[in-house]
């Protein structure tokens, strides 16, 4: 799950990660009320939106008085802002953070991720920050340090020591930087984090420092143990289908083109989506129905799918497995009188009875054709979209 | 031959009693697997499915001689399942438990490099021989005693490779499904080197995916010393980057983890490719002539 940056700062400040003082607003009104309270001559309004980007995307104002404030906050609350990460229909705009601008002397870059290959937690540091951390380490890899801490030591001394070396930092900046390092990697423990990004920690001219972006990304499979940050999911930040998708437990990821799919298993479901662009054509979505392929399931990835409008046609790929194919046959055509299927619907069904689950498909009386193979099924879906 | 399990294996199920447990504890047993028990703390001195139910894994090991272990225990208790297992000297441990949380498994992941247990899983098929013995969700039916060891990242689409080479008449030494999850047990490469020393195993048939860089690892593996034919399969060349495609680790990050990148180191090894999912069979053939 991904954290606004406002709710990232939030944990970061009480975990004892110096993040800047700042007022977060819900309604243009409240801009000019809150600029006495920043103690500032400037400020930046930044746009709460789950992507990054968003200083090119305009949606970070430079302002230095509370009416350029209000009218920055006027022209982005209640718009949807298109970054560069968002997809063409953007994300909606619903709280903008206004923090006094930092005296900067230097910027870094400070991050803590799961590295997947070594089973632990490695920080990745870099003096440059800033910019964009994929492109640095692609462009210039010797100005980006990587670290790991080991499950059980946890951080060491030697870790701050390595950080404060790596960012040119002795003295006070240095002292503060290993605790940073400390404090955040318990931050990252403690909230289940996947990633925790801090681009740009900056040095300030008065020799501090100071979080001024923050990122935050909480494992989906924590959220049993950590209820209060999974109370902050802001659901308006993805997409309607897919935060509906979820509440019903199916994976379902909207894609560009116009041959829906539907299918059991993730692997599966990406592989399908392959083999329609394999033969010309593009999928509309990747949806996983899961292993219960019941019709309360189907019926509601029936829906899911065919409330994306440019889709042309269905292709169901169902490999049963111990579930018995007739049973889902059986559903599969429930699912499509409940939900008034008008686009062709391509069915390949594979496993125990499935003979039985495509003669019952064929004898539905419904626009299903049941495939036998799953190259002919793709083919035909195509076809059926083209 | 076959690698890892076959009919002598003695099999015990952790939540033996719970619903899962007793529904893929019935078809392994139908299928033949030698399973002698099973444990749900609390329960332990009961009988169910006929056989007795152990309160730890310990006691199983030295009860019932317990030597694999496959766990259908909710995500929140799976680590300490998992961790159980490979202390009570559980050689083989395969999880089918999808959702644990990734923290949980950095720390299980340590713990058993302390230890002599191997690791399928979690959030996988799990593992079978044909004709010997099945641990895992897949089903059996499907699969036919022959030439090829299948490991895959996939669930379903582990079947279809199951299935394809069926068809075909090449059938499957044994087969694997590692598991979809960011952080797991066995990988690609430790699957690889066990079919490198099964006589049965003539050629390996590998079903990867987007995410991580497990599949160049093994490409690196099978250029430098895998001598045996390999097809290969990488599911996700239309996946958009950034966007978690179903399984936690299949996930395109930073430009790493493409479909594209890992085809080509595969295909720099040697390994003949499957160009779509209907033709895995193909593939495996193709590189055993």
């Amino acid at each position: 799950m991904n954290l606004h940056e406002f709710q990232a700062k939030a944990l970061f400040r009480s975990a004892g990660i110096p993040v800047p003082p700042a007022e977060l607003v819900t309604r243009i009104g409240d801009a000019r009320e809150a600029w006495p309270r920043l103690e500032s001559a400037s400020a930046l309004v930044k746009a709460q939106v789950h992507s990054g980007g968003r200083g090119k995307a305009g949606g970070v104002v430079h302002v230095t008085g509370p009416a350029e404030a209000e009218a920055a906050v006027a022209r982005l609350l209640g718009t949807r802002l298109v970054t560069g990460q968002s997809g063409p229909e953007g994300l909606p705009v619903d709280q903008v953070l206004i923090e006094p601008a930092a005296a900067i002397a230097r910027e870094f870059y400070f991050g803590m991720l799961v590295d997947r290959a070594r089973a632990s937690v490695a920080m990745v540091v870099s003096a440059e920050g800033g910019m964009d951390i994929e492109t640095l380490a692609r462009e210039r890899p010797e100005a980006v340090v990587t670290m790991q801490i080991h499950p059980v030591t946890g951080v060491m001394p030697f870790h701050g020591r390595r950080v404060a070396q790596v960012l040119g930092l002795t003295a006070e900046p240095a002292r503060a930087v290993a605790k940073l390092v400390r404090d955040a990697h318990r931050l990252f423990q403690s909230s289940d984090a996947q990633l925790l990004e801090i681009n740009p920690l900056v040095l300030t001219a008065d020799d501090r420092l100071l979080a001024l972006d923050g990122k935050l990304v909480i494992d989906d499979s924590a959220a049993y143990r950590q209820r209060e940050i999974f109370g902050l999911r802001d659901a308006r930040q993805r997409h309607e289908a897919e935060e509906r998708a979820q509440e019903h437990d199916l994976n379902y990821i909207r894609l560009d083109g116009n041959i829906g799919c539907m299918v059991n298993g993730a692997g599966l479901a990406m592989a399908t989506m392959d083999l329609i662009q394999h033969h010309g054509g593009q999928p509309a979505n990747f949806l996983d129905v899961g292993g219960g392929t019941t019709v309360e399931r189907v019926t509601e990835a029936f829906k899911l799918i065919l409330s994306d409008t440019a889709v042309r046609a269905v292709l169901v790929n169902i490999f049963g497995g111990i579930v018995r194919c007739d049973l889902i046959a059986e559903g599969i055509i429930a699912a499509i009188r409940e939900v008034h299927v008008e686009v062709p619907v391509i069915v390949r069904l594979e496993g125990t009875n499935a003979d039985a689950g495509r003669a019952a498909l064929a004898a539905s009386g419904l626009d299903i054709l049941a495939a036998a193979d799953l190259d002919r099924a793709a083919r035909a879906a195509v076809e059926a979209a083209a | 031959m076959s690698i890892l399990v076959d009919r002598e294996t003695r099999v015990i199920c952790q939540g033996f009693t719970g619903r899962q447990g007793t529904f893929h504890s019935e078809q392994a047993i139908a299928y033949g697997t030698n399973l002698v028990g099973g444990v749900t703390p609390g329960k332990g001195g009961q009988r169910h499915l006929d056989l007795p139910v152990f309160d730890t894994v310990a006691q199983a090991v030295s009860d019932a001689g317990a030597q694999a272990s496959m766990i259908y225990v909710p995500a929140a208790f799976a680590a300490d399942a998992i961790c159980e297992a490979a202390d009570a000297g559980i050689e083989l441990v395969v999880c089918i438990t999808e959702g644990i949380p990734v923290q949980d498994m950095i720390r299980v992941k340590q713990y058993l490099g302390q230890t002599a247990a191997r690791l399928i899983g979690p959030n996988c098929p799990g593992i079978i021989t044909p004709d010997a013995c099945k641990i895992g969700i897949m089903p059996g039916y499907i699969h036919q005693r022959g030439r090829v060891g299948i490991v895959s990242r996939s669930g379903t689409l582990t079947y279809e490779a199951v299935k394809q080479t069926s068809d075909l008449g090449l059938g499957q030494s044994t087969c694997i499904g590692i598991g979809g999850d960011p952080i797991q047990g066995m990988d690609f490469v430790d699957c690889l080197r066990l079919f490198a020393e099964d006589p049965e195993t003539e050629g390996v048939l590998m079903v990867g995916e987007i995410g991580g860089d497990a599949e160049e690892r093994a490409a690196r593996y099978i250029r430098e010393s895998f001598a045996k034919p390999v097809a290969a399969y990488i599911a996700g060349s239309t996946a958009p980057p950034g966007r978690r495609m179903g399984h936690a680790g299949a996930i395109i990050a930073g430009g790493q983890g493409t479909a594209q990148q890992k085809i080509a180191a595969l295909r720099d090894a040697g390994a003949e490719i499957a160009a779509s999912p209907a033709e895995l069979g193909a593939a495996m053939a193709r590189a055993l002539a």
